[in-house]
């Protein structure tokens, strides 16, 4: 292994890169900013790669493990470290970054410096939050990567964004004033530590841990977000530039669901295993009611954020069916939904930019003038409707069986997303991409450029690389995920 | 359990050739992609014939290429099973297949014209067009030559979204768009009991390889599962029952049969490879391989049987009112699937399995006959519109006459080998139901006699109407005016250039095809001894010994010629006879009299023409019902009760309570900062008090 602290370079390259990105200041400097900040994405995807070559897939120890005191006198710490669970989530985001960077490209023309710089930093912010192994760091990183989104809406944004903001503030405030609460609990209770790692063995009488689970519940139901706390998000999506909604759907709703595992399941595993009947009831409801909801929507924008809270109720309901097809299952939905959720938001992005609309019935017949996006497109929209092969399916199937090994019903369920994520997903693709040509917008449409089909061509490499052979995938997880089940299995009362 | 040297190429051969077509198309044209991709199935042809003369030899090869995931104590595989089933399969998809590619480059000689002006979708349509149908065949192979039920899984979605690609081929048509769409969620309900049959099979099997389910399938048949609480069901019937619903979808059975006939908006060559020959067969293909399994289930073959009948009597029965001529072949594969269904309730898989090899050509040869009718008259699909074609297309003629005599179940032709092993087989069955099935699949033998001359008679015999202006409003007729159904893309392509057109034969990269078709659907039934009797599918096929029908019909079985004589003195022949009598009566005789008929029969025949209403109610029920929900849901849970009275309800509890606060304090208290202080003293709270 190296030396490097990979995980500190991980989350500080981009932010320091994004400061001097930043530094370059007004839009005359707008030409040096892109590159620069290209630079400093693809520099903090690189540093990431070692992450996953130098892991040991065979232990759920915490790995690349980083331990400095912070604030001593409250026995606080920068300790970082991932097990299987989180390395991957570090990648993806990385990954993510250069693509959201070259899609704002050319689309971002004015505050191009703040606009890059805001992406870079939060993205830094992020990788802090999936690496943080201390409580006090892991909040601060949860609450600071907000600032940056916040921005991207509010500058960048839609018409409406003053209530979307509004709504996202009064969600999240709730959330993590709670979580604060319940961590400054554990902090007195485990006798004056915020390691995560000493939380996860300390002995908790069940009604504090059914307490605490709710706490956690506040802060990560809000952010994946479930069923009912989810309404803020297609109004965050609506108003939201396009890289807004790649990140908030692609990472930003993982950050919930990565706290399920890192805290309530391992923290509260009795409260867990007495309220998973809860958690599983809200996660079918995501799927099949807001599947339904979906369905209906006139703005493309609000049905694939819709789609993608049907879609996280599969990661949900993984977690809480307590099996290791069903936790893997979702964490490969979760980095999948990545990949397919990015991508399509990113679609609706290319014709935005083209029609300024995202409304469905102001298209028809794309195709006849984007043969070339209509086929990407379409692929995206097939693995949205779990077809395999992508990478959409193999999250969703994994997580049916394990869900079936449960409990027939639940899994019956759950597999009606088969039909519903095909209706709505398809539906919308034959109104916007097929059928005559609906008006001169349409018809004087160009096909995407070079720059575009990077992007688009790259997304679909990872959704079929990862449907065809997710092996790679899941053989990181097994030793986390097994050892997560196990202390999930014991009581801790 | 080792791999095939050449097992590997057999699917990637038309896989290499769909993506050079798909994606290299422009570069190399027109004719450098009906090439490569012509000549990868050809290459898999030649290598699926080597391979079936080894597995002919009494070897079997099972072994993974490739492990795909590891997760929950499964290994999940990629991997190849090939025994005699397996063969026959790849034997058949590839030599249609090739055959329908060849034909292809004659079928969409001219694609430009079915697209708008400018369109840069239609610029390389031809090329897509073989891109796509290798990409099925690459598809439909991995279907049929897994060794587990991930992959079967994989290349039974992979057909659909083929076929969902092609039935939307010509996506600027607003039928075709529709009818893609249907297909495709049609299947996806199928699919979902295909998935949950797959997942309970996982969740108690451990293990998705076919060879280890299979050695555990007594352990599922003594296994119970409440599915209702305090009704215990047998673990396997609701297995079977699951992946037979998947069978329903994809070999679209009664009541899952409703995007077939839309299906037909699809180029013919398709409509003769996917939703005739082979992707539609998939479901008769899986059951037969999940013989050790259905056996074990009463239940389920009770289930298989009926649904087969029903589809079996009730779909030719549509095919009898339809003037569309693929939708009279549509209604006809319909019926024939669901013999094949029967026949797979009977335990009669190699029956099953048989019918499916011969209904392949007969039945490819009637699309494809259809086909080149229907270029030849540019693009007139409608059989009042024809008539007397038979001196301008000799080929033509004689090879759908050939396809209709097969079709029909008359000696000596394919069909009636397979069709009349079926009837004797559910005869013989002693699934309960067999009785009710046996009725109406030799009903059904007379409906198919009936229109499948109907359709010979009517299309190439009579009167001469090509020459007419196109009717759009024949009286009496055509009340079943579908508001999907092709009409509206020949109604807007027909006025351009149709006038009176001289029909002439077809060139000959299409009738070569038609002819090469047409000798296996004489032939190919001749083969019955080995293959029904003969113990051809060795241990591929399981037969539970309380399941009579094959052997005892092996006991009587005494040679081709001997099944003819025999056959020539049972009550289907006689049926098929009077079927194709009748057609002759009506459409040659008499035709004047169908006009009278359906006038006087009223409200039977308007039952047909709706189809029995299948469409008018899922379109009412399910697609509104859903569309209804959806908004129901969004409106008044979205947003009425969460957003209208929480959030919103909270946002001005927020500001009631700061509007308090504000009393006490003189400035604005940032309520985040606030909150954090009730936070710190809930803990302190609940620290003090944990003693």
């Amino acid at each position: 292994m190296t030396g490097l602290p990979l995980l500190s370079l991980a989350i500080w390259l981009p932010i320091i890169g994004g400061l001097l990105v930043l530094a370059t200041g007004s839009d005359r400097n707008a030409g040096l900013a892109r590159p620069l900040a290209l630079v400093v994405a693809i520099a903090g995807f690189l540093v990431t790669i070692p992450l996953y070559i130098g892991f040991n897939p065979t232990t759920s120890e915490m790995q690349f493990a980083e331990l400095r005191p912070w604030i001593p006198r409250f026995n606080i710490n920068y300790f970082l470290g991932v097990d299987g669970i989180s390395v991957l989530f570090i990648l993806l985001n990385s990954f993510i970054t250069p693509l959201v960077v070259v899609a704002g490209w050319k689309v971002i023309e004015e505050k191009v410096a703040q606009y890059m710089a805001a992406f870079l930093i939060m993205s830094g912010l992020m990788n802090g939050i999936f690496a943080s192994l201390d409580a006090v760091l892991f909040y601060v990183f949860f609450e600071a990567s907000l600032i940056p989104m916040y921005i991207i809406i509010g500058v960048w944004g839609g018409p409406n964004r003053v209530y979307a903001a509004f709504k996202f503030f009064l969600y999240t405030l709730l959330g993590s004033l709670l979580m604060l609460v319940a961590l400054i609990y554990l902090f007195f209770q485990s006798g004056f530590s915020f390691n995560l790692l000493d939380w996860h063995a300390l002995p908790i009488p069940l009604e504090a841990q059914k307490l605490l689970f709710f706490a956690f519940l506040a802060a990560f139901a809000v952010k994946v977000p479930m069923w009912p706390v989810h309404t803020w998000l297609p109004d965050a999506h609506v108003e939201a530039p396009t890289g807004g909604s790649v990140v908030l759907a692609a990472i930003m709703l993982k950050l919930g669901a990565y706290g399920f595992l890192r805290f309530s399941l391992p923290i509260a595993p009795d409260a867990s295993r007495e309220l998973a009947w809860l958690m599983i009831a809200l996660s079918l409801i995501a799927v099949v009611y807001i599947g339904f909801v979906a369905l209906v929507q006139a703005d493309m924008k609000k049905l694939i954020a819709y789609s993608s809270i049907s879609h996280m109720g599969f990661v949900t309901l993984g977690f809480f069916i307590f099996n290791p097809l069903g936790v893997e299952g979702a964490l490969v939905q979760m980095i999948s939904h990545g990949f397919v959720s990015g991508a399509m938001f990113l679609c609706v992005g290319v014709l935005y930019d083209r029609v300024h609309s995202r409304q469905i019935a102001d298209y028809g017949g794309v195709v006849h003038a984007m043969p070339k996006f209509t086929g990407l497109a379409v692929l995206f929209a097939m693995a949205n409707s779990g077809l395999p092969a992508t990478s959409g399916f193999v999250g969703e199937f994994m997580v049916i069986l394990g869900a079936l090994k449960y409990n027939f019903w639940i899994g019956a369920a759950a597999a009606t997303t088969l039909i519903l994520g095909a209706a709505y997903t398809l539906w919308m693709v034959k109104r916007v991409l097929f059928g005559a040509v609906a008006n001169h917008h349409v018809a004087e449409l160009t096909d995407i450029n070079a720059r575009e089909f990077l992007v688009l061509g790259l997304l679909a490499l990872c959704v079929l690389g990862m449907g065809l052979y997710p092996f790679p995938f899941t053989e990181v997880m097994h030793a986390s995920v097994d050892n997560l089940l196990k202390h999930v299995a014991v009581s801790k009362l | 359990m080792d791999m095939h040297p050449y097992a590997l190429w057999v699917p990637l051969a038309p896989l290499i050739g769909a993506l050079v077509a798909g994606l290299l198309g422009g570069r190399i044209g027109r004719a450098g992609s009906h090439w490569i991709t012509s000549l990868g199935v050809a290459v898999s042809l030649v290598l699926s014939w080597l391979i079936f003369r080894d597995v002919d030899d009494g070897k079997i090869y099972n072994a993974a290429v490739y492990v795909w995931a590891i997760s929950g104590g499964i290994s999940f595989e990629v991997g190849f099973l090939l025994d005699k089933l397996t063969v026959t399969m790849m034997l058949v998809v590839n030599f249609v297949s090739l055959m329908v590619h060849i034909y292809t480059i004659g079928y969409m000689a001219h694609d430009e014209d079915n697209w708008p002006a400018g369109s840069l979708a239609g610029k390389n349509s031809y090329q897509r067009f073989f891109a796509y149908i290798s990409l099925f065949t690459f598809s439909m192979l991995m279907l049929v030559m897994s060794n587990n039920f991930l992959q079967l899984f994989f290349g039974w979605e992979a057909v659909g979204l083929v076929s969902y690609l092609l039935i939307g081929f010509w996506s600027v048509r607003p039928t075709a768009i529709y009818a893609n769409l249907k297909a495709f969620l049609v299947n996806r309900v199928g699919d979902l009991g295909f998935l949950l049959g797959i997942g309970l099979i996982a969740a108690y099997c451990g293990t998705l390889n076919y060879t280890e389910v299979f050695a555990q399938a007594q352990k599922l048949a003594g296994t119970g599962i409440e599915l209702i609480p305090g009704h215990a069901w047998a673990l396997i019937s609701v297995v079977c029952i699951c992946l037979f619903i998947g069978a329903m979808g994809k070999s679209a059975q009664f009541p899952l049969h409703v995007w077939l006939p839309d299906s037909m908006e699809g180029p013919t060559p398709i409509s003769a490879l996917i939703h005739a020959a082979t992707m539609v067969t998939a479901g008769i293909f899986m059951v037969s391989r999940m013989s050790p399994l259905f056996e074990l289930s009463q239940a389920a073959l009770s289930f298989v049987i009926v649904i087969g009948a029903i589809t079996a009597f009730f779909m030719a029965l549509i095919a009898i009112v339809q003037t569309d001529i693929k939708r009279v072949v549509a209604y006809s594969t319909l019926s024939q699937l669901g013999y094949m269904t029967a026949a797979l309730g009977a335990s009669a898989y190699s029956a099953a399995m048989f019918h499916l090899a011969t209904h392949a050509f007969f039945k490819a040869v009637l699309f494809l006959g259809a086909g080149s009718v229907i270029i030849a008259l540019h693009h007139e699909q409608d059989m009042r519109r024809m008539g007397g074609l038979r001196k301008y297309m000799p080929i033509t003629y004689l090879t759908v006459l050939i396809g209709a005599i097969a079709n029909a179940g008359l000696p000596p032709f394919a069909g009636f080998f397979s069709k009349d092993s079926i009837i004797e087989a559910v005869r013989l069955a002693t699934t309960p139901g067999a009785g009710f099935a046996y009725a109406l699949i030799l009903a059904g033998v007379f409906v198919g006699g009936f229109y499948s001359f109907r359709l010979v008679f009517f299309a190439f015999h009579g009167k001469e109407r090509f020459r007419e202006a196109p009717a759009h409003d024949t009286p009496g007729g055509h009340a079943a005016h579908e508001a999907h159904g092709h009409d509206t893309h020949d109604g807007h392509d027909s006025h351009g250039h149709h006038g009176p057109v001289e029909p002439k034969e077809s060139p000959w990269v299409v009738t070569v095809p038609l002819i090469l078709l047409a000798i296996p659907a004489i032939a190919a039934g001749w083969l019955i001894g080995p293959v029904l009797f003969g113990g051809y599918f060795g241990g591929a096929i399981y037969i539970a010994p309380e399941h009579p029908a094959i052997a005892t019909m092996a006991k009587d079985f005494h040679g081709v010629l001997g099944m003819i004589a025999h056959g020539l003195q049972t009550p289907p022949f006689w049926l098929a006879l009077a079927g194709a009598i009748s057609a002759w009566y009506l459409y040659i005789v008499r035709p004047e009299l169908p006009a009278v008929i359906k006038r006087k029969s009223g409200v039977l025949a308007r039952i047909l023409e709706e189809k029995y209403g299948f469409d008018r109610f899922n379109d009412w029920f399910f697609a509104g019902g859903a569309r209804l929900l959806g908004r129901g849901l969004w409106k008044g849970g979205d947003q009425t009760v969460i957003d209208g009275v929480a959030v919103n309800g909270s946002a001005r509890l927020v500001g009631w309570i700061s509007s308090i606060v504000r009393l006490f304090q003189s400035g604005y208290i940032y309520q985040y900062a606030f909150s954090m202080i009730i936070g710190v003293f809930v803990l302190l709270t609940l620290w003090l008090n944990r003693a």
